[in-house]
């Protein structure tokens, strides 16, 4: 909504994070969304709610007190179970129209990235992907969004001087989530769901979950990924086996990808995903520049290969010479000593 | 069918350059290149096409070399193309791109279908596709890694998400940005190529889509870009480790017990 002066401006207040519900659950991220909202809030001088959408998940939403919330929004409805994006969308910017808020926090997800947007268009209101830092303006109480732009070449610094609410969402394990405190509570504001938010037909027919554990990239915070050093889909196998050994998940390279070694969902890259992890282990990657700008945010990169000169090898924190198959093995056993 | 493609122009990442004055990225000198995930938005209207007939029209926004992404998605078999280009769509943010965007396809006489690449590689940002669904008031579908099966009123499509995906159903007419599982962008043929080069491309101006001033163009954007810098250098110092395997998985494993990095360990690490 756009906002005419300061007076119009002081109308909205608080920090709302969109919780983000699949599968049922709500899902880790709304934590680390409520730990930033937390600090927001504060310098605001004004409140956390979180907005919970979905169906059966009162209980989760309780959870959220814990973590922060002061308040919080329970939009509850068996059409709701799976992701209706125009529901959603019309609930959420009902919520917003009805109370304001002056910041909004939403995960970077596939829900997320496909809700947001539609609510900041419906509301009037700017929208800034993939924040990676949020500060206050102290001059002005404006919200300040870093983000990575070009895969991580270029880092933007937002703002939204003009429309409010202010929005941002924001990936997995970017923030950190806040200690949960047992016993603190608020109240709980039930949603009106109404017959019109689903007057655009979609039907959702079945969902799935990935056969395999070690794709849920964005949860993860250790990828074991592989490229065209791996040889074929026998040595995705033995990455899987370290994977398991250190609980993440398993990455690839486009060419392995493209080679059918492995899954599209397991891809990171500029064509894939762009993954932020605390530990990347690339094996046989050669680190082309597509590759580098999903990953180059990882926190501790560690590369396997016999060619020392790869670009991965170069941008590693640590760079291991040798042959994939016989160092991979030889981890997993010297994580087993270890346990 | 009639099914609009959305495609952007972007620059090749290598070459990317900020203006320091307006914070965006240069877009006059830097190589460009069609975003890669508009192919498979392009290769799957191509195909839905060939199924129910109709025509696939290429739309983008941007400066007056945009032209040769549209001529690209001509010569993929894109049986026109149309460009939104003048100054006063400069410096647009998602929300006012989509806008623009909107009231093309409105202008062009709508669509059954409007099909977006999940995102540019530029902005990286995956707004706009929802975002021109939530100007025409359509429904959406975002990450689309199939379509399962699809009829003249219905498509039913496979959507990703972080734990697997869904399957759903969805009624025509709609917005769906694909990734690049689900298809195999066709080249272009020699012929295609031909025929590219002679077509003409409209421009259109706000005027001509009815687009109102006011919602475009940098200052209609919410947003504003306030600073742009490279990002704090990686630390480059790269500790080598050479020798047997076992000699490099014991001193691996030390060293990622003495960042806190091993499993047992990430409390640790993290508070």
């Amino acid at each position: 909504m756009r906002v005419i002066d300061q007076g119009d401006r002081d109308t909205f207040s608080n920090v709302w994070v969109v919780a983000e519900a699949l599968s049922g659950r709500v899902q880790p991220v709304t934590h680390e969304l409520l730990g930033a909202a937390r600090a927001l809030a504060d310098a605001r001088k004004s409140k956390v709610w979180a907005v919970v959408i979905g169906h059966g998940l009162s209980e989760d939403a309780r959870s959220l007190f814990a973590c922060g919330a002061d308040t919080v929004i329970l939009a509850d409805d068996d059409r709701l179970s799976g992701f209706r994006d125009e529901a959603e969308a019309a609930i959420l910017s009902r919520l917003i129209r009805a109370y304001r808020p002056e910041i909004i926090l939403g995960a970077a997800t596939a829900r997320g990235r496909a809700l947001i947007p539609r609510v900041a268009v419906l509301t009037v209101s700017g929208l800034t992907a993939d924040c990676t830092g949020l500060a206050i303006d102290p001059e002005n109480g404006d919200l300040l969004q870093t983000r990575p732009a070009f895969g991580g070449n270029i880092m933007a610094t937002i703002r939204c001087p003009d429309h409010r609410p202010q929005m941002s969402t924001i990936r997995p394990h970017v923030m950190k989530a806040p200690l949960p405190q047992p016993g603190r509570g608020g109240e709980v504001i039930r949603a009106e769901v109404l017959d019109s938010d689903f007057i655009n037909a979609k039907e959702i027919i079945q969902a799935v979950h990935g056969a395999e554990e070690e794709v849920n990239l964005s949860e993860a915070r250790v990828i074991v990924a592989g490229g065209r050093g791996v040889g074929g889909p026998k040595g995705f196998e033995l990455l899987r086996g370290l994977a398991h050994a250190l609980g993440g998940a398993v990455g690839a390279s486009r060419s392995a990808v493209d080679a059918g070694w492995i899954s599209y969902a397991h891809q990171v890259g500029q064509t894939g995903q762009t993954v932020q992890t605390d530990v990347y282990i690339a094996c046989g990657i050669s680190g082309q520049i597509q590759h580098l700008v999903g990953m180059q945010s990882c926190e501790t990169i560690i590369a396997i290969d016999t060619n020392p000169d790869t670009p991965m090898m170069q941008i590693a924190d640590i760079a291991i010479v040798g042959d994939l198959f016989k160092v991979v093995p030889a981890i997993i056993r010297e994580l087993e000593k270890n346990t | 069918m009639n099914i609009i493609v959305c495609i952007k122009q972007v620059p090749l990442a290598s070459e990317a350059k900020i203006d320091p004055e307006t914070k965006r990225i240069i877009r006059e000198t830097a190589s460009a290149i069609l975003n890669p995930f508009d192919l498979y938005a392009l290769e799957e209207g191509l195909l839905l096409k060939e199924k129910f007939g109709g025509e696939v029209i290429a739309l983008s926004m941007g400066p007056e070399k945009a032209k040769a992404s549209l001529r690209e998605a001509l010569s993929m078999g894109a049986d026109r193309a149309v460009l939104l280009s003048d100054k006063s769509f400069g410096g647009s943010d998602t929300w006012a791109t989509s806008y623009a965007l909107s009231k093309a396809i409105q202008q062009l006489g709508g669509a059954d279908l409007v099909i977006c690449g999940k995102q540019a590689v530029d902005g990286d940002t995956a707004q706009v596709g929802p975002g021109i669904a939530a100007h025409l008031g359509w429904p959406q579908a975002a990450y689309v890694t199939k379509v399962e099966s699809a009829g003249r009123d219905k498509i039913r499509l496979r959507r990703m998400n972080e734990e697997g995906w869904d399957i759903c159903e969805v009624s025509v007419p709609f917005v769906m940005t694909v990734v690049k599982d689900i298809n195999q962008p066709r080249v272009p043929t020699l012929k295609g190529s031909l025929r590219a080069l002679d077509m003409e491309i409209p421009v259109l101006k706000p005027g001509d889509i009815g687009a109102e001033l006011d919602k475009i163009g940098l200052f209609a954007s919410p947003t504003r870009v306030v600073k742009a810098v490279p990002p704090e250098p990686r630390n480059t110092r790269t500790q080598v480790i050479m020798g047997s395997a076992e000699d490099c998985a014991r001193e691996l494993v030390a060293g990622l017990k003495a960042r806190g990095l091993l499993a047992g360990e990430e409390n640790h690490a993290r508070n």
